[in-house]
């Protein structure tokens, strides 16, 4: 099977911002100045098990940003057809949750429709719940149903559990080597806390996410773990899905905030008299506008460029992701004032510092004293804004998609799927299991977010310090 | 004093200005009156009849800025932006979609944008004063560590949330209030419990989070220190001195969005069916209206801006040692 490789733009800025980042982080770990911060939210228990957590997000929707078009079965060799659906190497990963789709809505880990249909039964025709095409397909009688489930869990944790205590093992014998102890000794250590960094934390978490995928994989690989939507999809394969999304946003959108508020807010503190007058007016008018309606308008704007430029994009992927990224910039447009105006404060007291102008006296450059004396004492404020607002966005998509001004209606993006789950509440049986999965994603994210943001704030306010 | 408020007002108007150009730029130069109409009546199978209809019947068949067929001051007079955006300023907002007055509208439904907003900000400042006081009274304890993180998980709910629990565990499951809907007067009042519940608690994790960090870096302070060093309990100490102080950043940081609530909250409004000023943003937004999108944004930013002018004053007010010029 060959494929035709698919880079849409938010691909691109992402790999490009990961690149960044690995950038940074060899330079931070050439600079024991930089490096020390790090170590201090590296200590936190809280911080590095929400990292942890953050790191398995990430590396899903990373996977998730390989994009592919898979040619066509019937096409000819030399002139070659690819589908126009667009798939990632996490969809190739998960490809049975994607295939396995239902008629409609069931509950998780059903083995029977949401809905009673007329069904054919011993030549009769009946009106009962008619049996999933793959949830429980290969049970044979609803009584073998929840000692199936039982068993694919207890597996699927035993599994989890084999594969922690290898790691843990490997872990344990690895730092025994390293710091050429016993590995009696450093698991005592390990046990009592004394390790110099949140080994017990770190491990428990690790487990606890091994346990949990281990269960997960073995009863998603028979059932739909949380049920069907209403077109029969996958609910956990949406939830997943969505995880793309929701980073996108959150960090895309702070690589549209960080140039303006960087820029602006340290040339008005900087420069003072009529730079600060303007950059103010800037600020404040846009500040004054309320956000929602000026991000409607921005989107309804972007939504017509779409509607009226049709030949652009190839596949419905492209225009959706296109959509996505008009989201991504506007959102940072419109959040740039409140990072920009700390820096502004931030600037106005570093510039009357006596290296600052001792610099300035020597006759330094402007460019030279804002990128060597200016820049490196806002960085940390800047970093906090980053990790602060993370969440913040992530939480903002689901209430823009509810508004109608989020991302495209036919991208995976939890706002969607509580905007279409939420009257379905109303049903009898309630159908929950849709909204619960999205808040439940989401939930895990923001606060794992929050809480590493807590840890890496902590560590880089020098307010912080003092207090405790 | 009232030189400063006279010259804060007169700052305002180029901030209004700014406001009323960025938005006739969004809504009639890089979005023109003709893919309004194209949005209006579907992308494909329209006419250029139909678009030329829909732009007589809205007003927006005249020029932008310009208008060179008419005579003397109707050259500026007869064109979009007087009609549209500078008629904003003396308050005329002209017809909505719908063929009502959007002035109207804006008066009628402030008040129950108001009877949702108001309860919420007075009864969600309290509870989150309390739990705020509450750890910092405990605080360097466990709870007060359990307390944060708390605070962090609440947070880390989506708004949303807690309105669709909030529906449907105490509406529809327990039958306890209406899901949604309103009514005026004194039977309007079971129908704001919900909507106001639903607010505070969403709002209980991010506020005494905030609200514990102010606390605590008064109480750093050496009048703290002094004031304990007198001989007062730590209760005393708390409420006499820190929380009196507390308030200050806390106060003038309630003025700013006091204007600010007769916009109501869009998301809440909408969920439990308030006729307010929110959900009739939303409903313009959904519906594409956007005359009365663009009323919103006018009256959302004057409304922003009589709030910073009221904190400017509000800090003189309560902390003498600011004095105005």
């Amino acid at each position: 099977m060959s494929f035709m490789p698919v880079i849409l733009w938010t691909d691109r800025l992402i790999f490009a911002l990961l690149a960044g980042v690995l950038v940074l982080v060899w330079f931070i770990r050439r600079h024991e100045h930089l490096r020390a911060p790090w170590r201090l939210v590296a200590q936190r228990p809280m911080a590095m098990g929400a990292a942890l957590v953050l790191g398995v997000f990430v590396a899903i929707g990373l996977l998730d940003s390989l994009h592919y078009r898979e040619r066509l079965a019937d096409s000819r060799a030399d002139a070659p057809q690819y589908s126009v659906e667009v798939l990632s190497v996490f969809d190739a990963l998960v490809n049975g949750l994607r295939t396995r789709q239902e008629k409609t809505y069931s509950a998780p880990l059903a083995m029977q429709l949401y809905a009673k249909e007329f069904v054919e039964r011993d030549g009769a025709t009946v009106r009962d719940y008619p049996r999933l095409h793959y949830g429980g397909a290969h049970l044979t009688h609803a009584d073998a149903h929840g000692p199936d489930i039982a068993r694919r869990a207890l597996v699927g944790l035993a599994q989890g559990l084999a594969v922690g205590l290898l790691l843990f093992g490997l872990l344990a014998a690895w730092q025994a080597r390293r710091t050429q102890t016993h590995m009696g000794a450093w698991l005592e250590a390990w046990a009592t806390g004394r390790l110099g960094w949140p080994a017990r934390t770190v491990v428990l978490v690790l487990a606890l996410m091994l346990l949990l995928g281990g269960a997960l994989i073995q009863l998603a690989s028979g059932y739909h773990v949380f049920g069907t939507d209403k077109v029969g999809q996958d609910v956990l394969y949406i939830s997943l899905k969505s995880i793309r999304t929701g980073l996108v946003i959150g960090t895309l959108t702070t690589l549209v905030t960080l140039p303006l508020a960087i820029g602006f807010g340290i040339a008005a503190g900087y420069f003072r008299g009529w730079v600060d007058d303007v950059i103010q007016y800037i600020y404040t008018v846009l500040n004054s506008i309320p956000g929602v309606l000026l991000i409607a308008a921005a989107v309804l704007i972007v939504q017509v460029a779409i509607e009226s430029n049709p030949e652009l994009f190839d596949t419905a992927a492209a225009r959706a992701d296109i959509r996505l990224l008009a989201l991504c910039l506007i959102l940072g447009v419109t959040s740039w004032t409140g990072l920009a105006r700390l820096l502004r404060g931030e600037s106005l007291k570093l510039r009357t510092l006596d290296y600052v102008e001792a610099a300035r006296a020597f006759g330094v450059s402007h460019a030279r004293i804002i990128s060597r004396h200016i820049f490196p004492n806002v960085f940390h404020l800047v970093l906090i804004a980053i990790v602060l607002d993370f969440s913040g966005l992530v939480l903002a998509e689901a209430v823009l998609s509810y508004v109608g001004v989020g991302v495209d209606p036919t991208m995976y993006s939890w706002g969607n799927m509580i905007n279409g789950a939420r009257l379905e509440l109303a049903r009898e049986p309630t159908v929950w299991w849709q909204l619960g999965a999205a808040f439940v994603f989401m939930f895990t994210l923001v606060l794992a977010a929050n809480l590493f943001a807590d840890g890496v704030r902590d560590a880089f306010d020098p307010r912080m310090g003092t207090r405790r | 004093m009232l030189a400063y408020i006279l010259r804060r007002v007169l700052y305002a108007i180029p901030i209004l200005i700014g406001v009323n150009l960025l938005t006739f730029a969004l809504f009639f130069v890089v979005n023109t009156p003709d893919d309004m109409a194209r949005l209006q009546l579907g992308v494909k199978h329209v006419t250029p009849e139909a678009i030329e209809r829909w732009k007589v019947e809205h007003g927006y068949d005249k020029p932008l800025l310009l208008n060179v067929q008419a005579q003397g001051s109707a050259q500026f007079t007869d064109t979009i932006f007087f009609q549209h955006s500078a008629a904003m300023f003396a308050f005329e907002f002209g017809k909505g979609d719908d063929g009502r007055d959007i002035g109207n509208e804006i008066t009628t439904r402030m008040g129950p944008s108001l009877a949702i907003a108001l309860p919420v900000l007075v009864i969600g400042l309290m509870v989150n004063i309390t739990f705020a006081l509450l750890m910092v009274f405990f605080r360097a304890t466990y709870l007060d560590l359990w307390g944060v993180v708390l605070c962090v998980v609440l947070m880390s709910i989506s708004g949303l949330f807690y309105i669709i629990a909030g529906q449907y565990f105490i509406a529809k499951l327990w039958n306890l209030l209406p899901i949604s809907g309103f009514a005026g007067g004194i039977d309007g009042f079971k129908f704001i419990l919900l909507p106001v519940l639903v607010s505070v608690v969403a709002g209980i994790g991010s506020g005494s989070r905030w609200y514990r960090t102010i606390f605590l870096e008064e109480i750093g302070k050496d009048y703290v220190r002094t004031a304990r060093a007198k001989g007062l309990s730590e209760v005393r100490v708390l409420f006499r001195h820190v929380l009196k102080n507390g308030m200050i950043p806390i106060l003038t940081g309630v003025v700013v969005v006091l204007p600010l609530l007769f916009m109501g909250s869009l998301i809440t409004e909408s969920f439990f069916g308030i006729p307010g000023l929110g959900s009739y943003t939303i409903d313009a937004i959904q519906a594409q209206d956007f005359a009365v999108v663009r009323a919103m944004v006018f009256l959302g930013s004057f409304l922003y801006i009589v709030g910073l002018i009221l904190t400017d004053i509000s800090y003189s007010w309560v902390d003498p040692r600011v004095r105005l010029q």
